[in-house]
């Protein structure tokens, strides 16, 4: 049955609650490195990385060290310097072992610090009831992971459309940023169609 | 700069929303009605002056080098405060916003404040600037939050508009915040390229 629990809250951070369509979060990436397909693409996998290890460590400080102390009115503060350190770590730990995927994803790690999907996951893993029940690291981590592979296939779709845009015959005054948010309310719409998914 | 500039001037031709294109997140996720909208204004406002008050204090012993971290440490003080207080006190408000609350700690305009003018100027022209961007922010986001609840809910301000008449859910929705937010955009170009012919 726990197998079972943790599909749902994959498919469902994939598709039916995606975090940049119907939830709104990370919304800056999203706009602002969906021009290019490779970029996007590299975007995406150090998002989901981050998302991962932000869903692990945030879950244990959260669980571990906060609620025990009785100080959970920290957890905002507490999040985004775990979170901000997990950056510069990621980014530190990457350079030296492969310059190669370093090169690749460098220049998006800093970016992330302010990627509200980030510290969205986190606080919202908090408060989705795995505190309680067994398992609460790992699903809180497969949320994570969903979250970060719902955010990929968004700006990945994103990416592919504006690619064309790019040479399509768009009005003067609708060009850049009123026909991207067009183009993702389009796509938006689509993913309502999700909400419908009975699992 | 005069100081009416430096307020005035994150209004209109420096708008957050419309012209720089910040802060999508919380202007779309929580617009979908008036109310919540003013409450976010409200609380990202309080976030915007104290964090730009603090900032231009420090500026002089911060080390350049990790000035980020300090900013949003600044910054997320003050969340907690705004997280805190609204719990107290508006438990139906802290409901309805909800993860955007914590979230103001991300917010581009902020850290975008504290880095680009904060940290440069003196304190009075820094509370005028967070004044004036916390107003721009708001207004865009309450005239959105205006169409999306008339046309989503069919209600303003908690009151039913026209009886017996079906909403259009669709703009309480995701959809409905992108498509609104890109009319805006769209009419905002329009006066631009107006102008400058």
């Amino acid at each position: 049955m726990e197998i079972k629990a943790l599909f749902v809250i994959l498919i469902s951070t994939i598709f039916i609650n995606n975090y940049v369509l119907s939830q709104m979060l990370g919304l800056c990436p999203f706009l602002g490195v969906s021009r290019k397909l490779d970029s996007a693409l590299g975007m995406g996998l150090a998002v989901i990385f981050v998302m991962v290890m932000a869903s692990f460590f945030t879950f244990l400080i959260y669980k571990y060290v906060l609620i025990p102390f009785d100080i959970a009115y920290l957890r905002t503060i507490a999040f985004i310097l775990v979170i901000a350190g997990l950056v510069q770590f990621v980014e530190m730990v990457i350079e030296n072992i492969s310059p190669v995927l370093y090169h690749s994803l460098g220049i998006f790690l800093p970016l992330i610090t302010t990627n509200c999907a980030v510290l969205g996951v986190a606080v919202l893993n908090t408060e989705a009831g795995f505190l309680n029940g067994n398992l609460g690291l790992l699903k809180a981590v497969v949320q994570g992971l969903g979250a970060g592979l719902g955010f990929t296939l968004a700006l990945l779709l994103m990416a592919g459309i504006r690619e064309r845009l790019e040479i399509a015959d768009i009005p003067e005054n609708l060009k850049g940023l009123p026909i991207t948010f067009i183009t993702a309310g389009l796509m938006a719409m689509a993913f309502l169609g999700f909400s419908g998914m009975k699992i | 700069m005069s100081y009416y500039r430096v307020f005035a001037k994150g209004i209109w031709e420096k708008n957050p929303i419309l012209i720089l294109g910040i802060g999508m997140c919380p202007t779309l996720a929580v617009s979908t009605s008036v109310s919540n909208a003013l409450w976010m204004t409200l609380a990202a406002t309080f976030v915007l002056i104290f964090s730009n008050i603090f900032v231009s204090l420090i500026k002089s012993v911060v080390p350049s080098h990790i000035r980020i971290p300090i900013f949003i440490a600044i910054i997320a003080t003050f969340v907690i405060i705004v997280e805190l207080t609204l719990k107290a006190f508006q438990p139906d408000i802290y409901k309805a916003l909800g993860i955007f609350i914590p979230l103001i700690v991300v917010n581009c305009i902020i850290l975008g404040r504290a880095e680009e003018f904060a940290s440069k100027n003196t304190v009075l022209p820094s509370v005028l600037d967070g004044l004036g961007m916390g107003l721009g922010f708001g207004l865009t986001l309450t005239v959105l939050a205006f169409f999306r609840e008339i046309l989503g809910s069919n209600r303003l301000f908690g009151y039913t508009l026209i009886p017996g008449m079906e909403p259009a859910t669709i703009m309480t929705l995701a959809p409905g915040a992108f498509f609104t937010l890109a009319i805006m955009l769209w009419g905002m170009n329009a006066l631009k390229s107006r102008k400058r012919r």
